[in-house]
């Protein structure tokens, strides 16, 4: 026997031009955030083989041949190799993906094919993610995923309007929802990865670094990016009190401020703090080990440890957004002694450079007095010396801090830390530079503080005997508002401030702070849902030591439920019977109940005339519903208020 | 090797597909009898869905998994959505016009859809012959499906199973069902096309009424009767809005014509002389002769017309079959 075409065998229908318009859009919305990322040439590739397809199909001409196919995709591959020098990065890899999608759509010729195109689509979808998973990726994802499945049904309902097949891929997806919530909250989550990323996996991410120098800081607060949320339990501390500790650095090279190793030691406790704040951070990804704590931490979150200098560490690098929780204490209680080594190191200046100001700080230590009186020596130098505080720093040589307290005398929060920190050691005291964030938006929404990239600032830390290390912020200092009211006030007006910063404009303000509160949710409660909220959201739910087991078991068994609602409510309406046809069943039983039963062969026409003469009192009644019901049923279909009224009458009808 | 298996063993097909043929009526396909299973290309989207979910995993993405396990969830929804394109379809034939051996017996089959959405891109495929047809049933509607199954000896021809068949709506899965309806086709032998044998000795039994045999020699009108062929129709005087009017013909009434199963030669074996009757039973229709029929056990009167030669076909594709 012959094996004749399959009319449903998606490998014998070609690919028409409706079905064309659809794949190509539906990948075209998918690679857009993509074509943005892309060089310029590989963008306009990609959308030449697809618009080389569609000419294909209007000309009525054959796809190219194979070897052309092949030789496209090679020159492409070369292309990205020399932009790249590798072809297995992330970029390059999510770029071919790109590329591919293009070729493939180029041999596409029967509906199999489109149908693999449409699978490489969703597979692309994924690779926008690797860049962003915000709320208006999402959306446009959604918008992806939902042409791409009308796509799939249109594929295999080649006739119907295309109304029907958007309406059908809606239910489905609509149908899908439940069990892919089932999914995302009850799938046994394990900790990424699974084997060893791309080098670049990582690359793009912004935020402060281990080094400091002129004029990165103030770089990095160009930047409106966000940098962690803060969730307080109970009213947060006022903005001038909020330091965000993070990296510390202790080595100066005559420019660059470095630290050589951190490590951990045993943390302890204080024993009577005052000024406690418990709260919750959820930090965006920045690659390197340190997270940030109000000044001072006195408990850890459970995965990180405390090092010698007080800074909080995570076991790894955070390379996803990490949610934890914190106490701080703004007054720690007794200080510990530090050890001599680190004593001498915080007092290390390299030789040759900056004279004029190790002399200027030996001269405050010349004219006598304790420690405390040479910083505030110090300090008042700052206050009283005209500095004005700039975004762009003029450039500086190398006696940096020479030339900016005696020459430029314009600088940001990095030239102030660092120049103070220098000269606090050349007067003898030991200090060392902290670097992390100040202040953060406070969102009237929710509560919730925002710090940004542009809320970065450094500042310094002295050894004061007694008092241990002290912080001593020089920017403050020197230009009070900067702490008081953040940097935007700080600024002198038409300094190029991030777009999100701009204090005027009060409307876009509330409609950021908004967005922001929702944002935030998002962050914490979809792209933070990771095993760790697995855990807490299943023991909130009673469920105690929810392991993988358990929770396939409960997966599975929501799904097969699942499943069988869905089958049910397939049949169910199929197995309703018609209203007209119950409510003549009705009437039937009311009539045979009074000894009057249709006999199998009997119309309804002769059923209600021989019913009315058998009961008279209700002729009237008997003879309305039979003719109401012929109509119905024989007429020209059913109309819903019609039925109602059957319904009705048959109920109202009383036999005497 | 399973198809063969079920060939041999009709029992067992009958337990396997939930019912025994053939069926009375209007058939229902409960979902004991819908199978469904993935198609290739649901395998490929397994597999996609495992490379999404392994992306998921090592890049720590959550929408990455919200994408995945929404695709996984379209999935189960997709399989119960193409059950339902089949579920409780209401299958029923129509009437098969009788055909000659060698011809293709058109068999009508009307989908019917209950419930209130539509079912598109149904095949429906007759297993024997491998006819087949895709068709859209809209919704609370029947949609007709003409299946062309070759025919190719005499006799009752019966419709055997039919498969229908879907992939709606993701094209991931396949449900199918079979039903064999009680459908036949009457099959009428092979015409052979021979000349008429003269209306010979043994018709001078009848009643001839006139001498003259010929055949086109006009003797007038008579009102028209309903059997009466259409190229007799005086069409002049139709269109002078006179009633209808049918020629008459000299040798039309003359033409007593037995076609008899004892006179053809006797080399010829069954089919042959079934297939010689059968040309002559239409080259008499044809010729507009009054003809009766004689085969072994069976005599047809002469007579004409559609019911005359209806009759013949039936009784020369019948012979020797109960």
């Amino acid at each position: 026997m012959k094996a004749l075409p399959h009319p449903l065998a998606p490998d014998l229908r070609l690919l028409t031009l409706r079905d064309l318009m659809w794949l190509t859009g539906s990948l075209a919305i998918i690679i857009a955030p993509h074509a943005l990322r892309a060089p310029w040439w590989l963008t306009l590739l990609t959308l030449c083989l697809y618009g080389w397809r569609f000419s294909c199909t209007l000309s009525r001409s054959p796809l190219p041949a194979r070897w052309l196919t092949l030789g496209v995709a090679f020159v492409a591959m070369l292309g990205v190799w020399v932009e790249y020098r590798t072809l297995f990065g992330r970029q390059p890899g999510v770029l071919l993906l790109m590329l591919f999608s293009g070729l493939k759509l180029l041999e596409s010729r029967t509906h199999r094919d489109g149908t693999v195109a449409a699978f490489l689509g969703y597979c692309l979808i994924i690779t926008n993610f690797l860049y962003t998973q915000s709320i208006p990726t999402a959306l446009t994802m959604c918008v992806g995923v939902f042409a791409l499945t009308a796509t799939l049904v249109s594929f295999s309902a080649p006739s119907r309007p295309v109304r029907s097949n958007l309406r059908t891929a809606g239910l489905l997806l609509a149908h899908a929802a439940p069990a892919a919530l089932a999914l995302f909250v009850l799938f046994p989550r394990v900790h990424g990865p699974l084997w060893g990323l791309p080098q670049d996996a990582y690359a793009g991410m912004t935020g402060l670094s281990d080094t400091m120098s002129p004029g990165n800081l103030s770089q990095l607060a160009l930047s409106d990016a966000i940098a962690f949320r803060a969730a307080f339990e109970a009213d947060p501390p006022p903005q001038p009190l909020r330091y965000w500790r993070g990296p510390v650095l202790w080595d100066f090279d005559g420019r660059t401020w470095s630290t050589e190793s951190v490590y951990p030691i045993r943390f302890e406790p204080p024993a009577n703090p005052q000024g406690v704040f418990r709260y919750s951070v959820v930090l965006e990804p920045h690659n390197h080990g340190w997270l940030f704590a109000l000044e001072t931490a006195i408990s850890l979150p459970s995965a990180a440890r405390m090092s010698f200098d007080g800074q909080v560490l995570a076991n790894a690098p955070v390379r996803s957004r990490l949610r934890y929780d914190l106490t701080s204490a703004l007054a720690p209680g007794p200080a510990r002694d530090e050890s001599r080594a680190q004593l001498a190191r915080a007092l290390r200046l390299p030789p040759g450079y900056n004279r004029r100001a190790i002399a200027l700080a030996q001269d405050w230590r010349a004219a006598g007095g304790s420690d405390a009186d040479v910083l505030a020596r110090g300090l008042d130098f700052l206050r009283k010396g005209r500095f004005s505080y700039t975004l762009e720093p003029p450039v500086l040589g190398a006696d940096s801090v020479d030339e900016f307290l005696f020459e430029t005398k314009a600088g940001f929060c990095e030239h102030f830390a660092s120049a103070f920190t220098v000269l606090m050691r050349a007067a003898g005291i030991p200090a060392r530079v902290v670097t992390g964030y100040q202040g953060g938006d406070l969102n009237p929404v929710d509560q919730i503080i925002t710090v940004r990239q542009s809320d970065a600032h450094a500042w310094t830390e002295v050894f004061l005997p007694g008092r241990g290390w002290v912080r001593v912020d020089p920017t403050a200092a020197a230009m009070p508002q900067r702490v008081s009211a953040g940097l935007a006030r700080a600024l002198p007006q038409g300094e190029g401030l991030p777009f999100m910063l701009r204090a005027d404009m009060a409307w876009l303000r509330t409609v950021r702070y908004r967005w922001e509160a929702l944002a935030h949710k998002w962050n914490v409660w979809v792209l933070g849902y990771g095993p760790e909220r697995q855990r807490d959201l299943m023991l909130s739910l009673g469920m105690r030591d929810a392991d993988w087991q358990k929770l396939t078991a409960l997966l599975f068994t929501f799904l097969g439920l699942m499943t069988i609602a869905l089958l049910v409510w397939s049949l169910r309406r199929l197995a309703r019977p018609d209203p007209v046809q119950k409510a003549w069943h009705a009437f039937c039983a009311k009539l045979a109940a009074r000894g009057v039963a249709r006999a199998p062969s009997e119309g309804p026409r002769d059923y209600s005339a021989r019913a009315a003469r058998a009961l008279p009192a209700s002729r009237r009644a008997i003879l309305r519903i039979g003719a109401l019901y012929i109509r119905l049923r024989y007429g020209n279909g059913v109309s819903a208020p019609g039925a109602a009224r059957l319904r009705r009458l048959v109920r109202e009808l009383r036999l005497a | 090797m399973i198809g063969a298996l079920l060939e041999r063993n009709p029992r067992f097909a009958n337990w396997l597909y939930g019912f025994t043929p053939p069926e009375h009526g209007t058939v229902v396909l409960v979902h004991r009898r819908v199978y469904i299973v993935p198609t290739q290309l649901g395998t490929l989207y397994a597999l996609t869905l495992l490379i999404l979910l392994i992306g998921s995993i090592n890049y720590a993405l959550s929408l990455g998994f919200a994408l995945t396990f929404l695709l996984a969830g379209m999935g189960l929804a997709g399989m119960v959505h193409t059950a339902r394109n089949l579920a409780r379809m209401g299958v029923s034939v129509g009437r098969a016009e009788p055909v000659f051996a060698g011809e293709t017996a058109q068999f009508r089959l009307f989908l019917e859809a209950r419930g209130a959405f539509d079912r598109p891109a149904i095949l429906v495929r007759h297993v024997r012959s491998r006819a087949q047809m895709v068709v859209d049933v809209p919704p609370q509607g029947v949609a007709e499906v003409v299946l062309g199954v070759p025919a190719p000896g005499r006799g009752w021809l019966p419709l055997g199973r039919v498969m229908l068949e879907t992939r709606f709506p993701l094209g991931i899965f396949r449900a199918w069902s079979y039903v064999e309806p009680d459908a036949r086709c009457l099959v009428y032998p092979r015409p052979e096309r021979s000349h008429l044998p003269p209306p010979c000795a043994e018709s001078a039994k009848g009643a001839l009424r006139s001498p003259t045999p010929g055949n086109d020699d006009y003797a007038g009108l008579r009102a028209y009767q309903f059997s009466d062929s259409p190229r007799h129709v005086a069409w002049k005087a139709v269109a002078r809005n006179e009633d209808m009017l049918t020629k008459q013909f000299t040798g039309e009434a003359a033409a007593e014509l037995w076609l008899d199963w004892a006179l053809l030669p006797g080399h010829l074996n069954v089919e042959q002389r079934l297939s010689r009757l059968t040309g002559w039973v239409l080259d008499a229709e044809r010729a507009g002769m009054h003809y009766g029929l004689r085969l072994p056990g069976v005599e047809i009167a002469p007579g004409r017309g559609e019911a005359q030669s209806g009759a013949c076909l039936q009784a020369l594709a019948l012979h020797g079959r109960t």
